[in-house]
């Protein structure tokens, strides 16, 4: 039987995928960036997840005006790296799992979550920075991945505590899948920032941290937190935070922090990164 | 169950918050034709024949006389004005070799080099920035202040106040 076994976020920055790619991580300014995923890339050594299930948001790329999916799962064979206007990443093409992806698609609809499923696709640095943040940069991706692109650029984008539902029920789906396969799920984006306009730079570091901190200690504030909240308080694009909640609602009620790494500025961006473990459910008291 | 919300109060709040601006359906939908330029500056050979003669280029689309005079200007502010949303805008400056963090400070009246050193001092905070209402109401109590302050004491007042 398929299981959930870790979650985890983190920003999806493109100027940290162009650093990766350029040979810039030992710089000044980034070396610190890259040391706060040493963790993470010696967890998913020793974790060898199977398949990854990522969150994250297309920024224009696959998606332009003319289709606006809220939630939209990826059940392709492949995804090619996106020509975001100025070529394509120069990494490896990323692996689906169809017959996972399927699954849950098919899963989800009758659990009354009305997917939109796509077969062709190219994923963005939305996908790939997160990919080269956990592996580096090696030949072959080490995992497959069931792309989950959620909708945070036209508004409305769903609410915190829709995108919490839609992790529990990804949960029960992957749960219901016959193959035994490792499964992680990754929430990516934010955190605090804001691309546009006369308030562009924004960061707000108390709230980083608190929302950090709820991940674990109230999750249930977050699940009700109100996209002005993350307007006003995290930058425009700070909403790209609600997708963070789609993998915390899939580790289930309580869960175990394993590491965290906050860092200012990445580009115009708080780099915000967190590995969480889901804990055994409390035994009730007969 | 969610919660029902009223989407004219939804978005209402968002033109509270100062110097930026939502990409709500109304923007989108002015916009439409602006991003879907930018979109169409994806593939390479587009990039090329835009390079080569924006005018031109632009000519093969849709948009209004503001539209244009802002893509042309490289106005950043004036195309989110005109329903431009920053991915989209992305894949322009990305087209002229400019990175988000060159992009978005244009937005700021900083000069470059100011907006950097300014991330790197930890960002703009959100004091101050949150709420027009709030600002509104802080620069009505500092105008308050500052006429309780620069009125001149009437004689007969300071006279109590000696006393």
């Amino acid at each position: 039987m398929a299981r959930i076994t870790a979650g985890i976020a983190t920003s999806h920055i493109p100027a940290v995928g162009a650093a990766i790619d350029n040979g810039k991580t030992a710089d000044p300014y980034w070396a610190p960036v890259f040391a706060g995923y040493d963790f993470a890339r010696a967890f998913e050594r020793e974790e060898k997840p199977d398949v990854v299930i990522l969150v994250y948001n297309d920024h224009a790329s696959a998606f332009d005006m003319t289709f606006i999916p809220t939630f939209a799962i990826g059940c392709a064979e492949e995804f090619a790296p996106a020509d975001e206007g100025w070529g394509p990443r120069p990494v490896p093409v990323v692996k689906g799992h169809p017959d996972l992806a399927w699954h849950i698609a098919q899963s989800l609809i009758l659990d009354e979550f009305d997917m939109t499923i796509i077969n062709a696709m190219d994923v963005d640095h939305g996908l790939t920075v997160p990919m080269s943040l956990m592996f580096g940069q090696p030949e072959a991706w080490p995992v497959r991945v069931v792309p989950l692109a959620v909708n945070v650029v036209t508004y409305p984008p769903p609410s915190g505590n829709r995108c919490w539902q839609l992790g529990e029920a990804i949960a029960r789906a992957v749960e219901s899948f016959e193959e035994d396969l490792n499964v992680q799920i990754w929430g990516t984006g934010g955190m605090s920032h804001q691309l546009q306009g006369p308030r562009a730079g924004l960061i707000n570091k108390p709230w980083d941290t608190a929302f950090l901190d709820a991940l674990t200690a109230d999750p249930e504030m977050l699940r009700h937190k109100p996209h002005i909240d993350y307007l006003r308080e995290a930058g425009s694009e700070g909403i790209e935070l609600v997708m963070w909640l789609i993998m915390r609602g899939a580790l289930g009620p309580s869960v175990r922090e394993l590491h965290r790494f906050y860092h200012v500025p990445a580009s115009n961006t708080a780099v915000g990164h967190i590995v969480l473990r889901p804990a055994p459910e409390q035994a009730t008291s007969p | 169950m969610t919660t029902p919300r009223d989407i004219h109060a939804y978005l209402a709040e968002f033109e509270d918050i100062p110097g930026t601006r939502v990409y709500t359906a109304k923007r989108a939908r002015k916009g439409y034709h602006l991003n879907q330029f930018a979109m169409s500056l994806m593939k390479p050979e587009n990039r090329a024949r835009f390079k080569a003669d924006e005018a031109a280029y632009l000519d093969e689309w849709k948009l209004t006389p503001a539209q244009r005079a802002a893509v042309l200007a490289r106005d950043y502010n004036a195309m989110l004005d005109e329903g431009g949303n920053i991915y989209f805008m992305a894949k322009l400056f990305s087209t002229d070799g400019q990175s988000f963090l060159q992009a978005v400070g244009t937005m700021t009246g900083m000069s470059t080099e100011d907006y950097q050193a300014m991330m790197v001092a930890g960002g703009r905070s959100p004091d101050g920035v949150r709420s027009r209402r709030e600002q509104a109401a802080l620069a009505a109590v500092a105008d308050a202040a500052s006429e309780i302050t620069n009125t001149p004491v009437p004689d007969g007042a300071a006279d109590e106040e000696r006393r």
